[in-house]
């Protein structure tokens, strides 16, 4: 099992290389970025820029530079914002991001995989064809629709919540969070759905029915485990999904999460945040890949199985 | 009085090409303790059958007829009612055994809750009794066994392992899907003479079904022989060996490969193709491919008692006398 | 026994003998069932013709402010049918020249998508081994990454400019469609009917023609189904976050973006722009899972 995670991870270091790679380049050749020598800057953030990366020094070496501040997780400082360094900006909206975000993934699995697997067991039928209709719309209507739709019926026609302005209490987590949930909710519950589908008809519940287990336990101990594994597998995109989506929730709703600070920078053309953020995003999304191989492959026991062979 | 007694079972599925009729009408007996193979092509109803008295047919399919074990129509049971039966007092095993057992429990586990569910025995009870019956069917090394999964035995080993699931409650009768269909030959004479001698030494009928003759003969007291979902012949094995009475017997008999005709390039096929079960002709459902078809074949002949123990449905009161095969 | 009576009887039973059927007539009928698939092929017509011709129908223009009316709601009187934004501008004409946009962008950026995935899948599918080893390394390289933010970095740095929109979804979209095209090469190549059209005598460009490519389409068509909706999605995004199509151009992602800043004052602005833009995704949606319906053969009875 520890074998198998290492090499996991290990298969991850590629990506991330070309990642950061990918970056330095984008910001160099940027007409105005920190590495270009037409550049014109205000000297408090050349002075920093020149101090981090020795800009004078021959470009393999401030690549070289530029990798090894990755590797320590330091971003280095803000284009924009004067004082400001990209990690001092990323730590602040960190906190709000990450809550607004995991919340909004366990409602989604919470609701996402109960519904789709209630509409499996009514396949073909209305309640069947109302929750994947549902789903289907769902996964339609894009965040930026949503969000000011629901802050037009919960916020401004019945006044139930607040509409804009942030501070950390739940009232004003309500909206962003569904905001974010409901598309995942509506994967979730097709794939869900799907898979849930496919394993009943598999030859081994058959058997278990064969065999006089009762409908619940046939659900529960034979059938949900390889339904979910589907699921499991969607979380990595999923992630992906409510990073994306956090960036239209955090500006709709004025939250000041790395989201909103994302946008920001990518209207003042603040490379290095932008590129910072990129970079932190693409290691969370592959730091949760790996946790969700790991996952999977504890429920798999083909999996653990083939690795031990290996 | 007989411990399973089929009466007039038909099996029909709705599909977008209309209804396919899988078992049109059938009618027959299972003593205690007796095997009884039921033969046919592909497609001649003979699983949908079993899954019928199981009560395991697809969502589509639609029952009717009346199937009666120990005195109890099972046809209509309620759920809770059927899962007291199946897996205790009737059980199944199929012809796939790698995708019957669930991949992502362990061997044990399948086999100890058959146990906890039916005989409400405690796990570790439950274990040990799971653990001798694996050494009864004779898989080496039961405990290790108990903690694999299926994915890391052999065919042959998971359609023991289904053997031993199927026989842990002692049932009244066992249906035996194919058992052998999927596996390797040696492998299969195996699993063929450990069904044997477990049917020789509980009181457990066996309702067998199979294509391959070989098995039947081996392994039946009696056969019954499915044509469309039809009966066409029935009769003590050894008797429907020596002297078929219905042509389409004749003509699976003649289809059996054997050595001496295999050497000279000789295949006996049976020509043509089944029916299609979505239109059913009105007469005899083999007419289409019988050697002796005539005028009255346009209709359905009974299925009549013809001997002691035999009957068939066919319009012939005798087969020609056999032509030698060359 | 005649033979007369027994050809009789086959014939009797061979009256339903199953007509052969070209897969793709056969999954045209299938569609034609299925009447979520027709109502989406009639809501995307629709759009297509409302775009193309509604802006001519109206007084209109999609610039030019109408002096005496600045935010008023929809109405006949004013000739306004979807009312008018802050500035006066007419909202029924900006919603068609927006989707216009939008649609535009959907389309050629799946072009842009198709070409890309699709030559690099079947380039990889098709040589295998080391070639595919590595091509396909790259891909889960980049697929892990979060591709949006990769479309914005382009964005920023090379400037907002509606042909860089196209290349730039274009060109992080066609990850799946390689993926997907590689895949069924992969497969099709080893699959028993290509092995026998190669042991017949048929040359390499034989089998692409008659064999590849014909069982590629499918899934093809499928996905480039499912890929407008994707792409037209991101453009709204971009749009929406200020970072797509610039004034006075404008998209249907612009659209609700301003619609949503005059949420309270002309909800409106919002709601038109809005629905056209989930109607269209819907419906690519509905036809997208109708046709993989249709054109996936191993659901046929």
């Amino acid at each position: 099992m520890l074998k198998y995670s290492l090499k996991r991870l290990a298969s991850a270091i590629p990506t991330l290389f070309l990642l950061i790679t990918f970056a330095f380049f984008m910001i160099r050749i940027a007409p105005g970025g920190p590495f270009d020598s037409e550049r014109a800057l205000p000297p408090e953030i050349e002075a920093n820029l020149a101090a981090k990366y020795h800009l004078d020094e021959h470009l393999v070496i401030q690549y070289g530079r530029y990798l090894w501040n990755i590797a320590r997780l330091d971003f280095g400082p803000s284009f924009h914002y004067l004082d400001w360094s990209v990690n001092d900006l990323i730590l602040q909206g960190a906190p709000v991001s990450f809550t607004l975000g995991l919340l909004a993934l366990a409602l989604a699995l919470a609701i996402g995989i109960p519904i789709g697997a209630w509409a499996a067991f009514r396949q073909n039928r209305a309640a069947d064809y109302s929750v994947m209709s549902l789903a289907m719309v769902g996964i339609s209507i894009p965040n930026f629709v949503m969000a000011p739709l629901l802050i037009l019926l919960f916020a401004i026609t019945l006044g139930w919540l607040p509409a804009g302005g942030w501070e950390f209490s739940p009232a004003r987590m309500v909206l962003p969070v569904i905001t974010l949930a409901l598309p995942m909710i509506a994967y979730i519950a097709r794939i869900t759905r799907g898979s849930m589908i496919e394993v009943l008809h598999a030859s081994f519940i058959r058997t278990a029915r064969a065999k006089g287990m009762p409908s619940r336990n046939i659900l529960f101990s034979h059938a949900l485990k390889p339904a979910l594994l589907p699921v499991i597998s969607y979380l990595g995109p999923a992630a992906a999904a409510i990073l994306t989506g956090s960036v239209v929730v955090e500006r709709i709703f004025t939250i000041p999460g790395i989201g909103s600070y994302f946008v920001q920078g990518a209207l003042n053309r603040d490379y290095t945040l932008v590129m910072g953020v990129v970079i932190l995003y693409g290691m969370l999304i592959i730091l949760f890949n790996f946790l969700v191989d790991l996952v999977y492959a504890w429920l798999d026991p083909r999996i653990r199985y083939d690795e031990q062979e290996a | 009085m007989a411990l399973l007694e089929v009466r007039n079972l038909t099996v029909s599925f709705d599909t977008p090409d209309g209804t396919v009729h899988a078992v049109n009408g059938l009618s027959f007996d299972l003593d205690p303790g007796e095997t009884l193979g039921l033969v046919g092509e592909s497609g001649s109803g003979k699983t949908q059958t079993a899954l019928a008295i199981m009560g395991l047919l697809a969502q589509n399919g639609r029952v009717s007829g009346s199937v009666v074990f120990r005195g109890q129509e099972l046809l209509g049971m309620s759920p809770g009612e059927l899962s007291r039966v199946r897996g205790s007092k009737i059980s199944m095993i199929f012809q796939d055994p790698d995708s019957s057992l669930n991949p992502y429990l362990s061997i044990g586990d399948q086999l100890i809750e058959v146990l906890t569910h039916h005989r409400a025995l405690r796990r570790r009870e439950a274990r040990a009794r799971a653990i001798e019956m694996l050494g009864r069917v004779r898989l080496s090394d039961p405990e290790q066994r108990m903690r694999q999964y299926p994915h890391e035995l052999s065919g042959g080993m998971c359609q023991r392992v289904m053997i031993a699931m199927a026989l842990l409650c002692q049932p009244d009768l066992l249906i035996a899907d194919e058992p052998t269909t999927a596996l390797d030959v040696t492998v299969q004479s195996q699993i063929n003479s450990l069904m044997g001698e477990l049917s020789e030494k509980s009181s457990t009928a066996i309702l067998l079904i199979t294509h391959d003759l070989g098995v039947v003969a081996g392994l039946a007291h009696r056969v019954l022989v499915m044509y469309a979902g039809q009966e066409m012949e029935m009769a003590p094995v050894d008797d429907l060996f020596a002297d078929p009475r219905h042509p389409y017997t004749e003509g699976l008999l003649n289809s059996v490969p054997r050595l001496d005709q295999v050497r000279s390039g000789i295949l006996n096929a049976i020509p043509g193709n089944p029916p299609s079960l979505l239109e059913l002709p009105t007469g005899c459902p083999f007419a289409g491919r019988c050697l002796y078809a005539w005028e009255q074949c346009r209709q359905l002949p009974e299925f009549e008692k013809i001997d002691e123990d035999r009957f068939k449905r066919c319009h012939l009161d005798a087969l020609p006398t056999k032509r030698e095969s060359a | 026994m005649t033979e007369a009576t027994r050809d009789a009887f086959s014939q009797a039973l061979d009256r339903r003998t199953i007509r052969g059927r070209s897969l793709y007539v056969d999954a045209w009928h299938r569609l034609l069932k299925n009447k979520a698939a027709v109502a989406a092929l009639i809501v995307l017509a629709t759009m297509i013709v409302l775009v193309g011709v509604g802006p001519m129908l109206s007084d209109w223009d999609h610039e030019i402010p109408d002096w005496d009316h600045y935010s008023t709601p929809p109405s006949l009187e004013t000739g306004h049918l979807f009312g008018t934004d802050a500035l006066g501008r007419d909202l029924f004409v900006r919603t068609m020249i927006g989707g216009r946009i939008s649609l535009l962008v959907g389309l050629v950026a799946t072009l842009v998508s198709l070409v890309i995935g699709v030559s690099y899948g079947a380039v990889a599918g098709f040589f295998g081994g080391r070639v595919d080893n590595i091509m396909m390394r790259f891909v889960d390289g980049i697929y892990a990454m979060p591709f949006m933010f990769f479309v914005i970095v382009l964005m920023v740095v090379f400037g907002r400019n509606i042909f860089l929109i196209f290349v730039a979804i274009g060109a992080v979209n066609w990850l799946d469609m390689a993926r997907i095209v590689r895949g069924q090469t992969l497969s099709l190549k080893n699959k028993d009917f290509v092995e026998a059209a190669r042991a017949c005598g048929g040359t390499e460009m034989q089998i692409i023609r008659r064999h590849i490519i014909p069982n590629l389409l499918g899934v093809v068509i499928v996905y480039v189904t499912l890929t407008i909706p994707q792409v037209i999605l991101v453009e709204s995004f971009l749009s929406f976050l200020g970072l797509g199509v610039q004034e006075p151009l404008t998209s249907w992602g612009a659209l609700v973006n301003e619609g949503a800043q005059e949420l309270e004052t002309a909800p409106w602005s919002l709601l038109f722009p809005a629905s056209f833009l989930a109607a269209t995704l819907f419906a690519f949606n509905f036809l997208g899972d109708g046709l993989r319906d249709a054109l996936d053969p191993k659901d046929r009875p």
